[in-house]
């Protein structure tokens, strides 16, 4: 391959060495770029690659870079598009809602009391998230609207300007897990259900994994979800409702190490062979 | 794992702390003394860092 390839981190999860490892069985010449040290000048283009991919943790530097370095000719995965949807959860919940995806129903309120007639027009319980994060970070079930007024004056008077952004959305019961469909490209190669007694069933937060066959629902349903955010790399999380299948998130830089056993699948590998053929598409 | 002979310290504690042999720079590695997270800064010659906090933005 001739394409020059970078790939952007910034911690080093298990993750980016898998996937590190994969590039090197193939051959592949790639730099590491350490997003902490980048300088990425607006006026000329700085960066003498043909295709960036990016595996930062962080989303504002995740999207600030790969929005500089398309705009200087760089084919970015996942692309500036995708990044700014997948990393936004109102910008997710509008995309899937355009393309008709079965999703939660979600209403955005920018006041405490505002907040409040929202929830209580769902009925409790009530679930509020933050615009953006991750890793199941400060998304509350609120039981009562006791509790929800508690949570509403700590996120107003404590939050910065993002947490005073509530996305509120119905809260659905599950039988105690979600479903993840991992994406490369158009197609679904890998799904896992994510089991907890706790109601969120993030494996950050401590959920276990067990392999999950990948239906033709499932297939449709997560394609159509990557698809409505732009398609790449991403992770469809999905979850059971009385209604049937219905899309939590899309993800841009998804958590894997743990579905590799349970699957059989060798995800990292899959990713990066899709790599290598959008950077010879892109040189 | 396999583990280095060479073991580092740890700047929080100066307890030993066990690398791979595979480690590689931005790695995070846990001191099992006292249980901060490090961050190899650079690999030659070695330098371990505390592993920066967790920030509001970060995750998947």
């Amino acid at each position: 391959m001739t394409t020059r390839l970078a790939v952007v981190t910034s911690r080093l999860r298990a993750e980016e060495r898998l996937l590190f490892t994969e590039l090197e069985h193939r051959g592949v010449d790639f730099t590491r770029l350490d997003d902490g040290k980048l300088q990425l000048s607006l006026a000329e283009a700085t960066q003498p690659f043909d295709l960036v991919w990016n595996r930062s943790l962080a989303f504002g530097r995740t999207l600030y870079t790969v929005r500089i370095l398309e705009s200087q000719g760089v084919t970015c995965v996942n692309s500036a598009s995708v990044v700014a949807t997948c990393g936004d959860k109102v910008l997710t919940s509008l995309a899937l809602e355009r393309a008709a995806v079965p999703t939660l129903k979600t209403t955005v309120a920018f006041t405490p009391e505002s907040a409040l007639a929202a929830m209580e027009a769902f009925g409790f319980p009530v679930v509020l998230k933050p615009v953006v994060g991750s890793w199941g970070r400060l998304v509350a079930r609120l039981d009562c609207r006791s509790a929800a007024e508690a949570v509403l004056e700590d996120r107003a008077t404590l939050g910065s300007w993002h947490q005073q952004i509530f996305y509120v959305q119905e809260y659905v019961e599950k039988p105690g897990r979600d479903l993840r469909v991992f994406m490369v490209g158009d197609e679904p190669i890998a799904a896992v259900y994510r089991t907890s007694e706790h109601w969120i069933t993030n494996t950050a937060r401590g959920a276990t994994v067990q392999n999950c066959p990948v239906t033709d629902e499932l297939s449709e349903l997560a394609t159509a979800a990557a698809h409505a955010v732009g398609g790449g790399l991403l992770a469809v999380d999905l979850v059971e409702t009385p209604d049937g299948l219905s899309v939590l998130e899309v993800n841009h830089s998804g958590e894997f190490r743990n579905s590799i056993e349970p699957t059989g699948v060798n995800i990292p590998a899959a990713m990066v062979d899709w790599v290598i053929a959008s950077a010879e598409h892109a040189s | 794992m396999t583990m280095t002979t060479t073991q580092p310290t740890c700047p929080e504690c100066e307890g030993a702390v066990a690398l791979p042999a595979d480690v590689m720079q931005g790695e995070i590695i846990p001191c099992d003394d006292c249980g901060v997270e490090l961050e190899v800064k650079v690999l030659s010659p070695l330098e371990l860092a505390m592993a920066p906090e967790i920030q509001e933005d970060w995750g998947e």
